[in-house]
């Protein structure tokens, strides 16, 4: 199972799924939605957090949150 | 100056300004609004209420309420549950009567969700799309027509920033009362009918979408019913299901919208992106990030000590002469001291900030403004971790530099509980602006005005440690307070990156006067207050005071002095005697192992309150002591001992002040601001005591090794 967290830079996916329970509402009110695109754009020196491009928006979440959305494979 | 509708304006609408963050809402504000805008509070709540009026064309008014910026409407920080809050009370004289959801042509997709859920709310709506001179730059089409016929909605074009397209908005703002309130999206017929209908036999009083955002809220409105409330609670018990329905909405709502901007909006290259890209390469770097986010640290503080001090210099000078110069100006009397003497130098006290907090709040507006501080977020997030933060800390702890006040207030967006009480309990240790003109002061007497291989000021180098030492101190008490707080709190992270813009100047003023101003007056209150009560301290007191000529004569006779210095000894004897002399005389034998007499003594009591009132406690208590005429600054050097002959402001003694008030927390704002926001006095009792016992100590060690 291949998560946004596996991406490598510059790597895209499609998002299959996302937890319900553990995923926050604003997440997907950022446009972190299933069936769209998602590119890992950059990340930070630490490996975390991670700086996705999904849906038209740019945002930054953490690994955790990364783990949670599940891409197709 | 009119903001809101009052009784005798004649045609007046309520406009609210909606939008997520990034997308110009300020801009668009600030053109329509400009010099009349004024920030005041929503009750009960420290989140500014930024309002302001403009005059339509048939001359009726227009009073526009800023909103806090979101990303949508089920808020997640309670600055972003004022938008919710004011769209759904219709009983409050708050309720717009319009209003405008403001996107931004290259993210348009993610600021129509937050349109469909107000266009749904059934009030007014018109949607300006934002930055709309982009589009040709950025190949973008956009066919207004056809979206206008699809939402229902009036859709303005507007450059906020170039001023265009204000005046069609002007135009459209007056024919409100045209505007479809349709809503876009039924929500039960998709997700859950058999619940939805129950909602709405259960809700008679509110429309469905409404119904469903009370019950998806954790707190109730302030303008439910009991009985409503009861209700509520009930839909309220199954959270998982909430929570899955709201999911389904959301990705509902963004089929609609991805259906409408496949029929309407198109891009035709991808330029643009490139400048994004290539800047996140170099700013997000894992070397040159770093690297170039301590430099832009470096030339903040560079310029807070080395411009700043040009006008300050000028400040200082401009009261001390007032000063001197209402004295001779002045008639004899009461007034005459409190004036010359009480409310001058109070005032030069608050007005020599202005220039170092305006260049702070300057720096912290140009970093939010171009979108560098997201990128900050991004580079620090896993660091500021590990002591128990977030990356969003950084944004409070550098504005912590200019005020905790804004700053405490700032950590609102922090997703976390404990990650947020633990930068509020730790922004305090910033260095402050108003421990500045305490350190300037310090550092101007005791470190000399030398140059480390001639470019580096010595007395630079010391305020960058302090500085320094500021920070480490945040960053070490948040690493103990990650270990010892027992706080249950969920996380959760979502930082937008947005484009990289150009700081437009006119915000940038604004925002500036407007924290400065705030600033200004709330400390210049509690210090003009500060310096009245102390001059009376000073100018009053016990029987030898009011018998200090005589006793004075008394003691100098046989002895040959001069009239000046007669009068001088008078003076000295009378401040001694004074109620406040007493005071701090009282408090000297806690504080002489400090290496302080009792005049900075006085100064400590006086700076509990706000420690900035330090410098203007010494000028007056040294101006009641002295006829002698010049700065505070020198009457501060020329200051010695009377049994020794030593100069007060010796070094070690000046060191350990320094870091005393490094420590201390000697702000009555911060502590009432720490407890408004925690709700409870436990924390800012905590930040008293602890800080204030690690200030005493550490500055007892300071004084003994330098000794």
């Amino acid at each position: 199972m291949q998560t946004v967290a596996d991406l490598h830079r510059g790597e895209k996916g499609i998002i299959e799924e996302l937890s319900f329970v553990e995923i926050p509402l604003a997440l997907m009110e950022m446009g972190c939605i299933p069936g769209k695109e998602v590119t890992l754009i950059q990340l930070s020196p630490l490996k975390d957090p991670l700086y996705i491009h999904v849906n038209g928006s740019h945002f930054a979440i953490r690994r955790e949150t990364a783990e949670r959305i599940i891409l197709a494979e | 100056m009119q903001n809101d509708c009052g009784m005798n304006s004649k045609k007046c609408i309520k406009v609210a300004l909606v939008g997520n963050p990034n997308t110009g809402k300020t801009s668009l504000f600030n053109q329509l609004t400009g010099l009349t805008q004024k920030v005041g509070n929503y009750p009960g709540i420290t989140v500014d209420k930024k309002q302001g009026s403009c005059k339509l064309l048939d001359g009726s008014l227009a009073a526009i309420t800023d909103l806090p910026g979101t990303y949508s409407i089920n808020p997640t920080s309670i600055d972003e549950s004022i938008v919710l809050e004011t769209l759904l009370d219709v009983e409050s004289k708050e309720y717009p009567d319009l209003v405008i959801v403001v996107a931004e042509v290259e993210n348009i997709k993610r600021n129509l969700l937050l349109f469909t859920q107000v266009k749904d709310l059934k009030i007014p709506t018109i949607l300006v799309v934002n930055m709309a001179d982009q589009m040709t730059r950025k190949g973008i089409f956009l066919d207004i027509e056809k979206l206008e016929e699809i939402l229902q909605t009036k859709i303005v074009l507007v450059s906020a920033r170039k001023k265009e397209g204000i005046e069609a908005l002007k135009k459209a703002i007056l024919n409100y009362k045209e505007y479809y309130v349709n809503p876009l999206f039924e929500i039960s017929e998709k997700i859950d009918q058999a619940y939805f209908d129950q909602i709405k036999a259960s809700l008679s009083g509110f429309s469905l979408y409404k119904s469903w955002l009370l019950i998806t809220q954790k707190n109730h409105g302030i303008f439910i019913s009991e009985a409503s409330k009861h209700i509520i609670d009930k839909f309220k018990v199954d959270q998982d299901k909430l929570k899955k329905y709201q999911h389904k909405e959301t990705i509902y709502r963004y089929q609609y919208i991805n259906d409408v901007l496949k029929k309407t909006y198109r891009v035709e290259r991808a330029k643009g992106k490139d400048l994004r890209s290539r800047l996140d390469k170099v700013l997000t770097h894992k070397i040159f990030g770093y690297m170039i986010f301590i430099a832009i640290l470096l030339l903040m503080f560079q310029s807070v000590f080395d411009w700043a001090s040009i006008p300050m210099d000028y400040i200082d000078a401009f009261f001390s002469n007032l000063s001197s110069w209402s004295k001779e100006v002045l008639p004899e009397g009461v007034l005459f001291n409190l004036i010359s003497e009480g409310i001058i130098p109070g005032i030069g006290g608050i007005v020599i900030f202005i220039p170092q907090i305006a260049i702070l709040f300057l720096f912290v507006a140009v970093l939010e403004e171009t979108g560098y501080m997201s990128r900050v977020v991004f580079l620090m997030d896993k660091i500021m971790r590990r002591f128990g933060m977030s990356g969003k800390s950084v944004i409070p702890l550098i504005s912590g530099t200019a005020c905790a006040i804004p700053a405490i207030m700032a950590t609102r967006n922090i997703g976390g509980w404990k990650d947020r009480l633990i930068t509020i309990l730790v922004t305090p240790f910033t260095t402050c602006s108003a421990r500045l003109p305490v350190y300037a002061i310090i550092i101007a007497l005791i470190i000399p005005e030398d140059r480390l291989f001639g470019i580096f000021s010595l007395q630079g180098m010391v305020l960058m440690s302090l500085y320094i030492l500021g920070f480490a101190s945040a960053i070490i008490s948040a690493y103990i307070l990650n270990k010892v707080l027992k706080v249950e709190s969920k996380n959760f992270f979502i930082v937008e990156m947005p484009n990289y813009k150009l700081p437009s100047i006119k915000n940038i003023f604004f925002d500036v006067l407007e924290k400065t101003k705030a600033f200004v007056l709330g400390a210049g209150k509690i210090i003009l207050a500060i310096s009245i009560v102390l001059w009376f301290l000073a100018s009053n007191g016990t029987s030898d005071f009011k018998n200090a000529e005589k006793i004075v004569a008394k003691k100098t006779i046989g002895k040959s002095i001069s009239v000046e210095e007669l009068e001088s000894e008078i003076a000295s004897f009378k401040l001694e005697n004074s109620y406040i002399g007493v005071m701090g005389k009282m408090i000297e034998p806690a504080i002489s192992p400090l290496g302080y007499d009792w005049k900075i003594g006085i100064a400590l009591i006086s700076s509990f309150a706000a420690r900035e009132v330090f410098v203007g406690t010494l000028s007056t208590i040294y101006s009641v002591g002295s006829d002698d005429e010049g700065t505070i600054k020198q009457r501060m050097a020329a200051e010695v001992d009377p049994i020794t002959g030593e100069k007060i402001f010796n070094f070690p003694a000046g060191m350990s002040l320094l870091v005393f008030y490094a420590f201390a927390l000697q702000c009555m704002g911060t502590l009432a601001i720490v407890k408004r926001e925690t709700k409870s006095w436990k924390w800012p009792m905590l930040q008293l005591v602890g800080m204030g016992a690690l200030a005493y100590v550490s500055a007892l060690i300071t004084f003994l090794i330098l000794k």
